[in-house]
């Protein structure tokens, strides 16, 4: 039996190795209470981590930890206040004098000074330094001669920032803008140290800043640990003794693990297991409203589309969406459905309002066919959605679209998906103007103001206004709230501009898109803010 | 011999320019990677063109391969759009596929082969159909399904491994991975192996062999198995290539951060520095692993001379 001995050792080859392995499993932190680590799921960051170049959530987690700014959004509210500034005043909404606290450094020892802002604001703004947030500067005077539009920059400093003294410092902006200091919450306006200047490659390879971390190791593309910065001078300090995040090839495996019981936080719970959550986390799993929403634009710079009856058939489609359908059976209800065009993370004061759209983002299957008739029907006879099919699960949600709107037009194809195959090759596709038919697109806000929910994406010619909408009286009425310098007067303005969206609909809102989580039994005391980043310094360990 | 080999050398030149050639097209196809770098919203126009002049995207694609290539003479594959340098990565993630490659491999030979021998001296036996059966099982399940069904058995249900691998991915946490990854493969050489065993049992030198009375070891071993060789090594070699840069579905579900990865995310980012240069790297192995494989047939059959 020569041949049946070979194949026991073969068996036996299987065994060893599946016993070898064995020795790989356990893990986690050590210790608990305040000194315990939290192990958390993370991803590349696509920027090297410089706070005016990160623009993706993966990034901004560590920036998140490791600076803060002159103003910090509250993780539940969303309200800014001040963090290291102790008040920033102005009398015309035009002119700023920011004023700092005393007993603020970075985590190396060196003070936080007004020159630490200034310099930090000028690197970001330049253009040869490459800063995919430059545009956060734009409001600020001189921002054209240093970051022009086409070839050089004229000046290598932002004339709009004067440091006063080391303590102080003034910013002149190019416009009136009332609401102003309440977008400096964002980590493209952190302060930097002098090494950054000094010695950049260093400082990228582990970034030193002045939050409630420090950043202990960092192998880039694999993993980075964070610990508790103990002599951190604010007072949201760290409720545990640091953080590790891990990069995952796959989120679905960052939840395998954690249902395995060797990771703490996965903040990006997968489509594909929404339906096992509450059996494998129970109420270790979150679920919170977070400032993106998602909605479906139009080419207008296309004759096609730019039509008097237009009107009527982008209220018609917007009809008939079954929105509540859709969230709720493809979505497992981590999205809601949208009935205006900000997200409810703003609150009502911040200028959310629930149902503002009113009935053309409801469903009506009968007044949708109707509508969609009296404006001559869908130009080109088919309505083609593009959509980028590498992430997000884009591709159910816009077939779930397509169908209810085939189903409520009474047409099997008056609706299909078009899919394009990157990310990259969608967005350029989007942002140079070849697609002729609508596309899905999205909002993540920057900050929390209704004004980064309207202006940036519907203004004339603005920065994200891909398919080109433009309404005089739109315009007019944006640029009256950012003059008005009562915030409660300047809401209500922002909200009478985008009762103009309603009635013109120049993008169908969908819905706003949750930020959801699942952690551990060994952490308690887990939210995520309303940028969808875990607020890592509030987590305790058991 | 030595003349064959310098042939050999000489022919990968063409292929090698042809197939970088051919990648960096393609992925000049997928369109402007530097739109997808701004997440939702457009890039402001003046950094967009500053990063192109930086990445030479500004410039018309033959002198972007030219450029590329120059440089690639002198060990520089360029920079990823997070400020890494492809060597770098280069460095992290081509140990880690090795050794998943090595792994690999070990497990096709060590048991395909023994597989295979048994199985084709007992055609027809039990143990042959069980077998034939269970290989054509394996075949028919996709990597992903027996992959993320080891995990969630081995890693979840019973504890066994840990469902992912870490970042340093030593030898013993990728033997599950290793396995999943030449599953497929194993069986295809085990059924190659029991063909040619099967198809050599009856041929004259066999026979030969036994009449002269060698012990039946000697005879599988040293006559049967080594002329019967040819067609796996054959398949093996070419796996090589095959599996280091094949590794994509397994690599990600097991989060093995080796070539794969890299290439999914080049891919997705249009990072097109980080595509070819890994490429680039994956043609020299298969080429590479071509040559020792014609070289292999003349170790294992001395009547093929190579002049």
């Amino acid at each position: 039996m020569r041949g049946a001995t070979q194949a026991k050792w073969a068996a036996c080859a299987v065994a060893v190795a599946l016993m070898a392995t064995a020795c790989g499993g356990g893990g986690g932190g050590g210790g608990g209470g305040a000194n315990g680590i939290v192990s958390s799921s993370w991803g590349d960051p696509q920027n090297p981590l410089e706070p005016a170049n990160t623009n993706e959530v993966q990034g901004g987690k560590v920036l998140d930890m490791v600076f803060r700014g002159l103003k910090k959004y509250d993780p539940k509210t969303g309200a800014a206040t001040n963090m290291l500034a102790e008040k920033i005043e102005s009398t015309d909404s035009q002119n700023f004098t920011i004023t700092l606290k005393d007993g603020w450094t970075f985590s190396n020892g060196e003070k936080v000074t007004a020159h630490s802002f200034v310099d930090a604001w000028n690197y970001g703004a330049l253009l040869k330094n490459n800063q995919k947030n430059a545009y956060f500067f734009g409001y600020i005077d001189g921002y054209d001669k240093v970051h022009p539009n086409t070839g050089n920059a004229s000046a290598a400093t932002l004339s709009g920032l004067k440091v006063v003294d080391p303590k102080t410092f003034t910013v002149k902006l190019s416009q009136k803008f009332s609401l102003w200091p309440d977008t400096l919450g964002y980590p493209a306006f952190a302060p930097l140290p002098k090494a950054f200047f000094t010695d950049h490659a260093a400082w990228v390879s582990k970034p030193v800043g002045n939050g409630p971390y420090t950043i202990e190791n960092y192998t880039k593309g694999s993993s980075m640990s964070l610990r508790k910065w103990d002599g951190y001078p604010g007072d949201d300090k760290a409720q545990n003794g640091g953080i590790d995040l891990k990069v995952y090839t796959d989120s679905n495996t960052a939840y395998t693990d954690l249902v395995a019981g060797n990771l703490d936080l996965v903040d990006d719970v997968p489509a594909s297991q929404l339906k096992n959550v509450k059996a494998d986390l129970g109420d270790r799993y979150i679920n919170t409203p977070a400032g993106i929403i998602q909605t479906i634009a139009f080419p207008f710079y296309d004759k096609k589309w730019d039509t008097p009856g237009g009107i009527k058939v982008r209220q018609g489609l917007s009809m008939a969406i079954n929105r509540d359908q859709i969230t709720s059976q493809i979505f497992q209800k981590t999205r809601t459905p949208a009935s205006d065009w900000t997200s409810p993370v703003l609150g009502e004061e911040g200028g959310f309002k629930k149902g503002l759209c009113g009935a053309p983002c409801e469903y009506n299957a009968a007044d949708a066919k109707k509508l969609v008739q009296e404006g001559g029907g869908i130009p080109g006879g088919q309505l083609k959605i593009s959509y980028n099919a590498d992430t997000g699960s884009h591709k159910e949600w816009v077939d779930a679209v397509c169908n209810s709107i085939n189903k409520a037009l009474g047409n099997n194809k008056a609706c299909v998906g078009a899919p394009v195959g990157t990310f990259a090759d969608f967005r350029s596709q989007v942002s140079q103007q070849k697609l002729t038919g609508p596309w899905r697109a999205g909002w993540q806000m920057d900050y929390p103001l209704i004004q980064n929910f309207l202006q940036p994406t519907y203004y004339t010619n603005a920065s994200s206004n891909d398919g080109k909408w433009s309404n005089k009286q739109f315009d007019s009425l944006i640029d009256k709230a950012n003059a008005e310098s009562d915030k409660a007067k300047a809401v209500s303005t922002f909200q009478d501009a985008e009762r103009v969206l309603a009635e013109q609909m120049p993008v169908i809102p969908l819905w706003y898109q949750n930020g959801s989580a699942g952690y551990s039994d060994r952490i308690t005391n887990v939210a995520l803010n309303q940028f969808s980043v875990p607020v890592y310094e509030q987590i305790k360990v058991k | 011999m030595g003349r064959y080999v310098i042939r050999r050398l000489l022919q990968m030149i063409p292929v090698f320019f042809g197939t970088t050639l051919l990648i960096f097209l393609m992925v000049n196809v997928m369109g402007d990677p530097i739109a997808g770098l701004c997440g939702e919203r457009q890039c402001d126009p003046a950094t967009a063109a500053q990063l192109r002049k930086e990445f030479g995207l500004d410039k018309p694609v033959w002198q972007q391969y030219v450029t590329y290539m120059g440089n690639v003479f002198t060990g520089d594959f360029g920079t990823a759009f997070n400020g890494q340098k492809v060597t770098e990565l280069m460095a992290t993630a081509f140990p880690i596929t090795i050794r998943l490659t090595v792994i690999a491999i070990v497990f096709e030979v060590v048991i395909g082969i023994s597989l295979g021998v048994v199985t084709g001296l007992r055609r027809g036996r039990p143990v042959d159909t069980t077998v034939l059966i269970l290989t054509l099982v394996v075949i028919s399940v996709p990597t992903f399904v027996t992959g993320l069904l080891l995990q969630l058995l081995l890693g979840v249900k019973w504890g066994i491994i840990d469902p992912s691998v870490s970042s340093e991915a030593p030898f013993n946490e990728l033997l599950v991975p290793g396995l999943v990854l030449a599953s497929v493969s194993l069986a295809y050489v085990t059924r190659l192996t029991r063909t040619s065993i099967a198809e050599n049992a009856r041929a004259d030198y066999v026979r030969t062999a036994v009449a002269k009375g060698l012990p039946r070891r000697r005879v599988v071993i040293r006559h049967l198995l080594r002329n019967s060789l040819i067609p796996v090594v054959t398949f093996i070699g070419t796996d090589v290539g095959a599996l280091m840069g094949g590794a994509i579905v397994t690599e990600r579900i097991f989060n093995i951060h080796g070539v794969g990865y890299q290439l999914y995310q080049g891919i997705l980012r249009q990072n097109s520095q980080t595509v070819v240069g890994f490429v680039t790297i994956l043609v020299l192995v298969f080429l590479a692993a071509n040559l020792i494989v014609d070289l292999l047939y003349a170790v294992l059959d001395p009547r093929i001379r190579y002049a």
